[in-house]
């Protein structure tokens, strides 16, 4: 009689399976990361017991038939564990089937914290971003729905409060910058944990700008007003200033930085000069110098 | 002669598994986040995360924590090597062999600094003690993953099961 090869390689199969029936495993379905909990065992005498997955490895010496202990802070990385009866002196022996279970997330003890820009001018509509993820203390990523707030703190500034509920762990906030400057404190907070980010509130463009010229013998000596944004924040020194002057056909352009809030230069007084301020995309008032 | 069977059931064994690529299915994506996700963006981290099962289960074969640090980084690489040792220091291998997934992009952050995806994987575990086989099981699980892009390739930061 000729056995074909397949069916050789299921009676062997079927045969292993045979001698593997000299212990059972139970496991519970789900352990939270960190806990202790009992795995149950079938049959008599001494075995192994292997928990394997991907997040841990352990091995414990067992007497069959007994609820083995598996104490608090052994088993903490989530994930999907095999746990499985195996006598290396008796080959085949163990466990048939393995028992399998999940290590779920402890509840939120840390918080990975992304805030962008670290500095932007404001009162930007959505300008600040922050993305959270939620982690436990053994750092798994807390995958059940926790609710994350969100608070953007600026002094003098009323704040901004939000609460968005994870998804899978993560979660993210779009906030308007403050109208005034300075830092402000960009706060995630997942239960009792917490995570602070400053962001750098500047002022933004300058929103209008105002000269004026006084005769210096030959020259005129031209100033501007404190220059300051659409929210009134002062505009930060060394942000440019162009003074334009038009003469005769001629041009003549000068740029300033700002200092102490305001631009100063000295320019030839040409008679009928028309002298013109700018800064960036900002057009200031314009000066028509008599004859 | 039963050796000799007992040689070429596990070289055609070998054969099979050698030449199995996993399914892959990518779902659309169900985006979380302001940012939009570019298609040759979202073509790269699935790549690269399938490519990312490659190499564990060969640092998880050989015991090589160093053939993680192509594909991962961070949180899950350390994890991953910390079973290694434990498993090296127990004697043992396991192979993680995938045969399907299920990928869905759900959060691209708003900063472009993450991207985390679920994989509804189908694999086996087979955990060896030299040339034994100790255990067998087929695995269906929903995998949660943590991506961040690298100098040429997204690598993964957080890669768990979540209970099903």
């Amino acid at each position: 009689m000729r056995w074909s090869l397949a069916s050789l390689c299921l009676a062997l199969a079927a045969a292993t399976a045979a001698f593997a029936q000299d212990g059972s495993v139970t496991a519970p379905k789900t352990v939270d990361a960190g806990s202790a909990f009992s795995i149950e065992t079938s049959g008599s005498g001494q075995s192994a017991l292997y928990i394997v997955g991907l997040g841990q490895v352990i091995k414990r010496d067992v007497q069959l038939g007994q609820s083995i202990s598996i104490p608090a802070a052994t088993i903490y990385n989530a994930g999907h564990y095999i746990a499985f009866l195996y006598v290396a002196a008796k080959p085949g022996s163990g466990s048939a089937q393995p028992a399998e279970f999940d290590v779920v997330p402890a509840s939120p003890a840390e918080l990975g914290f992304l805030a962008r820009p670290s500095r932007l001018p404001v009162k930007l509509h959505d300008g600040i971003t922050g993305a959270v993820y939620v982690f436990d203390t053994y750092g798994n990523l807390v995958t059940a729905p926790s609710p994350v707030s969100f608070e953007l703190t600026t002094p003098g500034a009323s704040n901004q409060n939000r609460t968005v509920t994870t998804r899978d762990g993560a979660a993210w906030i779009a906030m308007d910058s403050s109208p005034k400057e300075g830092a402000a404190h960009f706060v995630a907070r997942a239960g009792d944990v917490s995570s602070t980010r400053i962001i750098g509130q500047v002022p933004g463009d300058p929103c209008s700008l105002q000269m004026s010229a006084k005769p210096d013998g030959k020259n005129l000596d031209l100033e501007t007003q404190p220059v300051r944004d659409c929210s009134g924040n002062p505009v930060p020194d060394g942000t440019i200033v162009t003074f334009t002057e038009n003469y005769n056909g001629g041009q003549s352009t000068v740029d300033v930085p700002l200092k102490r809030g305001i631009a100063k230069v000295e320019m030839p007084a040409h008679p009928g000069a028309s002298i013109s301020v700018a800064s960036g995309v900002v057009l200031g008032n314009q000066i028509h110098w008599g004859k | 002669m039963f050796n000799k069977t007992l040689v070429l059931c596990a070289f055609a064994g070998i054969a099979a598994i050698a030449a199995a690529q996993p399914d892959v299915r990518v779902e659309p994506a169900h985006l979380e986040g302001p940012r939009i996700l570019a298609d040759q963006t979202a073509t790269a981290v699935v790549e690269n995360y399938i490519e990312s099962w490659k190499s564990l289960n060969e640092a998880m074969e050989q015991n090589r924590p160093g053939l993680l640090d192509r594909d991962f980084v961070g949180a899950a690489r350390d994890k991953l090597a910390a079973t290694i040792d434990q498993q090296a220091k127990l004697g043992l291998t396991a192979s993680y062999k995938d045969r399907s997934h299920d990928i869905q992009i759900v959060f691209y952050s708003p900063e472009g600094l993450s991207i985390e995806l679920t994989d509804d994987v189908e694999y086996e575990i087979q955990v060896h003690d030299k040339d034994k086989v100790l255990a067998t099981q087929p695995v269906h699980e929903r995998y949660i993953v943590v991506l961040t892009p690298t100098e040429v390739r997204w690598r993964v930061r957080v890669m768990q099961a979540a209970a099903r």
